[in-house]
């Protein structure tokens, strides 16, 4: 039998019990449209996961001072007082994969505008901080290399801070004080939002590392040095060049631990989306169900329809159908059903993807591989499940169906 | 008439030769013998009638010779093919060349318009949509249905409907047309035309295999085989077999069945 007449008759067949075929669809209408939603909501869950953790600045590799160790009894991450300036000037000068670099330190106090205060973080930076991290100033300036070479007290103020010390908005060129000592506002910050462990962080005030050592800290040593390498290609290398330096400055021997850690914006990437995989592998694995259910439906409505029609199989085997002939036909109609199914299913996924992204404001990314993924998968349901009553429907005895009442 | 059908058989051609041909049944434990050895030869261009009684095997004997069912024992040549032999699926390729069948019940897919239901046989053999639709046509209108080849099963009367399959049967143009009971269903006017039409056929050369227990309906075959129990009582040639023409010319008029 020819193919077009196949699909032809296998057309019809499904068009004279539409209620019937449209139910069976539903089936996987379902189960498709649930499996390309899921993956839109996991992949969309993973695209934000990713997004906020590179509004940290791609390319980022941040150099901690290591555990500090006396004899024997180690205290914490980052209280080693290894990291100084030369430390950071020397990566500047003998990294090449480097492209920007910012020294940082810390400070935590008290701030007065006027009649209002504030507690929060101070952030010591060089001047191509927010290069690294790709943040853009909102308005007014970000001090520069002059000020922190000069350790001028000035100030650019996170969001947060900016709309709890001055809710009427005017505040470059105002005067503040951190712990006492006079800071000067020229600039503030562009909303950021949370990072990936929920801190806010538009909650911070920047000042040159200069000045928060000179004036704040007293503290010598660095907290932190943040890096960029020049291309995503280049992490690894300068990771390798920066390790290498800096155990030489420090003399470390070659056996010795290092005496200060690189962290880089790739692994933490890596181990956030490696969770939200999980939610996505786990929705989808969900939504598959209800596409086996739906290809149980498939199964269920062909055997009844092979009971059926088992005379119809008789009178079309009594006039010379071969078994592959009676199979394909069922095998088609299976098949028929599912790919139906699976287009629209398609189309519903993708509506429904977008409606909960509406609602739940949440990204949700319908990818190509997912509508292939579940139109595959729907084609091996039809496959898989019209296989069974096809058959039995091929391995009929002639005569046996004829007589069938 | 179509030129198919003007092939003058050859003199002597046997079609049909069947030996010892035995068929049991397993029902749970014990046996049903449905054919105890049966020999027969048919040859091109009979009309046979085989009666008996109703257990009396005759049917199995159909189904084997429409290769439809296979025989526990024995051979059965079709045209020198030893069709006992053969695979499910050349039985399907013989049923769908050489042989055409007429059942008591009409067996006509439903919602399936006349033309399309003698198209089927078409449908299993690899013939363009064209010629397809071409004899589906021409064996409609051979059996006197060219104006209703679009009508549904259900639009049309019980004789109507067996035109219909007769139709079926001869789109393929078959050696032989196997009837089973064909006019069990039909009233005793109806029965009449529809056999004028095997005789019809007959004389253009199709040898006509027709089972019946009706007595006046196997006057009108050339040759009578009695089963019972499994086996053949009699065989013998019926001289001066009745013609539906002059049968139907003698009966009083009658509301055409045409009109439902």
């Amino acid at each position: 039998m020819k193919v077009v007449n196949i699909l032809v008759s296998s057309f019809r067949a499904l068009l004279r019990n539409k209620m019937r075929s449209f139910l069976t669809m539903l089936g996987i209408i379902i189960g498709v449209g649930a499996v390309i939603a899921m993956l839109a909501i996991g992949q969309g869950a993973e695209y934000s996961v990713k997004e906020q953790i590179s509004a940290l600045g791609t390319n980022v590799l941040i150099i901690f001072p290591g555990t500090q160790q006396q004899g024997g009894v180690r205290v914490s991450a980052g209280s080693a007082t290894t990291l100084t300036e030369n430390d950071a000037q020397a990566i500047m000068n003998e990294c090449p994969a480097v492209r920007y670099i910012s020294p940082g330190t810390r400070a935590g106090g008290q701030i007065i505008a006027g009649n209002l205060n504030w507690a929060t973080g101070i952030e010591g930076t060089g001047a191509d901080y927010l290069t690294i991290r790709q943040w853009p100033i909102a308005y007014g300036d970000f001090y520069t290399e002059q000020d922190v070479k000069g350790a001028t007290k000035v100030c650019v103020l996170g969001k947060t801070v900016a709309d709890n010390l001055f809710p009427d908005g005017t505040l470059v060129g105002q005067n503040i004080r951190i712990r006492n000592v006079p800071f000067k506002v020229i600039g503030v910050l562009s909303k950021k939002g949370q990072d990936p462990m929920g801190h806010d962080q538009d909650d911070t005030i920047l000042a040159p590392y200069t000045t928060v050592k000179k004036r704040l800290t007293w503290y010598p040593y660095l907290r932190q040095i943040l890096v960029s390498a020049a291309s995503v290609a280049d992490i690894p290398v300068a990771q390798n060049q920066i390790s290498e330096l800096l155990r030489m400055r420090h003399k470390i021997a070659r056996y010795d631990q290092d005496d200060f850690s690189i962290r880089n914006q790739a692994d933490i990437v890596a181990t956030a989306t490696a969770t939200t995989k999980i939610l996505t592998i786990l929705l989808a694995s969900i939504a598959s169900v209800s596409l086996l259910v739906g290809g149980i439906g498939i199964m269920n409505i062909m055997l009844v329809s092979v009971t059926e029609r088992t005379r119809e199989i008789g009178i079309r085997m009594s006039v010379g159908a071969r078994s592959k002939d009676i199979l394909a036909q069922f095998l088609v109609e299976a098949l028929v059903l599912s790919l139906l199914g699976g287009f629209i299913g398609i189309a519903f996924g993708i509506i429904a993807s977008t409606l909960i992204s509406d609602l739940a404001k949440w990204p949700s990314i319908v990818t190509a591989f997912s509508i292939i993924l579940s139109f595959g998968f729907s084609i091996a349901v039809g496959i898989f499940f019209g296989f069974y009553p096809a058959r039995k429907a091929a391995m009929l005895n002639p005569i046996d169906a004829l007589r069938y009442e | 008439m179509d030129a198919s059908l003007s092939t003058i058989p050859p003199p002597d051609g046997l079609l049909i030769r069947v030996e010892h041909l035995t068929k049991v049944y397993k029902l749970g434990d014990f046996e049903v013998h449905a054919l105890r050895g049966i020999s027969v030869e048919v040859k091109q261009g009979e009309f046979l009638a085989i009666m008996g009684a109703s257990g009396s095997g005759k049917s199995t004997f159909m189904n084997i010779l429409g290769c439809l069912d296979i025989p526990s024992k024995g051979n059965y040549f079709l045209e020198d093919v030893d069709v006992s032999r053969l695979s499910r699926d050349e039985l399907a390729r013989i049923r769908n060349t050489k042989i055409g069948f007429v059942f008591q019940g009409f067996n006509l897919l439903s919602r399936t318009s006349a033309i399309e239901n003698v198209e089927l046989p078409l449908l299993y053999c690899s013939t363009s949509n064209k010629v397809r639709h071409q004899k589906a046509i021409s064996a409609l209108e051979r059996v006197g249905l060219g104006d209703r080849i679009h009508h549904y099963p259900n639009q049309l009367s019980g004789g109507q409907q067996q035109r219909v399959s007769l139709a079926r049967a001869l789109v393929n143009d078959p050696k032989i047309v196997l009837a089973d009971e064909p006019t069990g269903n039909l009233d005793s006017r109806t029965s009449i035309e529809v056999i004028g039409i095997f005789q019809q056929l007959n004389r253009h050369g199709i040898t006509i295999i027709l089972v019946t227990h009706n007595p006046e309906i196997a006057q009108f075959a050339n040759r009578h085989v009695n089963f019972r129990d499994g086996k053949i009582k009699s065989d013998q040639i019926n001289p001066n077999p009745k013609s539906a023409v002059e049968v139907l010319k003698n009966l009083p008029p009658e509301n055409p069945e045409d009109e439902l």
